[in-house]
């Protein structure tokens, strides 16, 4: 039995199972590439790699917040998303204006182009998503969601 | 990695992510035709594998950066095969859809390693 807690989030549904595979992707593909670059060549841009290590740790508990259950997990879910979220406009911002900071890429360089802007869109999704499915008081478990769908 | 296998295998990608994409947000579960494209999609990218571990023997090396192509390649055969097993697990027109965004994503990391193997550092 998992640890009892004051509130109850009911499992993730419907068209949240599919931002949730799209979060495990780009955490996968930021994993992947941060992988790379600091076997490779972390000594040439330490703090932008250390950067991508960073976005590839926080997508991961990102997706796995959105998973787990109970009122903490919401809580972190919110604290991944933003900190995603203001990760993208920051470093995309300078990477605009001050392209030579971050001369090598990252998966939040110019709004993440380089992955097809989804690090720019899916942090507004998630956070909609989580606006929108708040955790329920334990024991109205059987009460119906909103927006839980078959 | 052999250049014409890799677009028909990012056709073939683009198509059944389409497809499935398709039949998901129509309201079906995942049926025959959904999750045989994705294991079509599974199985071109093992072939793929095959012939990029086998290709320097034939003096078709690749241009680009090894270790980034592997990370790649092994992430993109994780991908089909764990939608396949979401979508024998869960059987709503939800997995459906993921079939279809696995294979959009193949569609991307088979180009991207095209790239790697073509031409980085030309």
């Amino acid at each position: 039995m998992p640890t009892p807690s004051a509130t109850q989030r009911p499992r993730i549904a419907g068209v949240g199972r599919v931002l949730v595979v799209v979060y495990a992707i780009l955490a996968l593909g930021a994993f992947g590439r941060s992988l790379v670059q600091i076997i490779q060549q972390f000594d040439q841009a330490p703090l932008a790699y250390t950067l991508s290590a960073v976005s590839a740790a926080v997508y991961i508990v990102a997706t796995v917040a959105l998973v787990a259950r109970g009122a903490i997990w919401y809580r972190i879910a919110w604290i991944t998303i933003t900190f995603e979220m203001i990760g993208v406009l920051v470093v995309g911002t300078l990477s605009v204006v001050a392209p030579e900071l971050f001369a090598h890429a990252s998966v939040w360089s110019y709004y993440g182009v380089g992955y097809l802007f989804i690090p720019l869109v899916l942090p507004v999704l998630g956070m909609l998503w989580l606006s929108k499915h708040r955790p329920v008081p334990a024991g109205v478990e059987g009460a119906p969601v909103e927006g839980a769908s078959r | 990695m052999i250049e014409w296998f890799a677009y028909a295998q990012i056709a073939v990608a683009v198509l059944a992510g389409v497809l499935c994409l398709i039949v998901g947000f129509s309201g079906r579960t995942p049926n025959d035709y959904t999750l045989g494209a994705t294991a079509l999609v599974e199985l071109l990218l093992i072939i793929q594998f095959v012939v990029a571990l086998l290709s320097p023997a034939f003096g078709n090396n690749a241009r680009g950066d090894l270790l980034e192509f592997y990370v790649y390649a092994v992430s993109a055969l994780l991908l089909p095969a764990a939608a396949v097993f979401w979508a024998l697990i869960d059987r709503t027109k939800w997995s459906t859809v993921i079939l279809g965004v696995a294979c959009l994503a193949i569609a991307v990391m088979v180009f991207r390693m095209n790239e790697i193997w073509l031409y980085q550092n030309v």
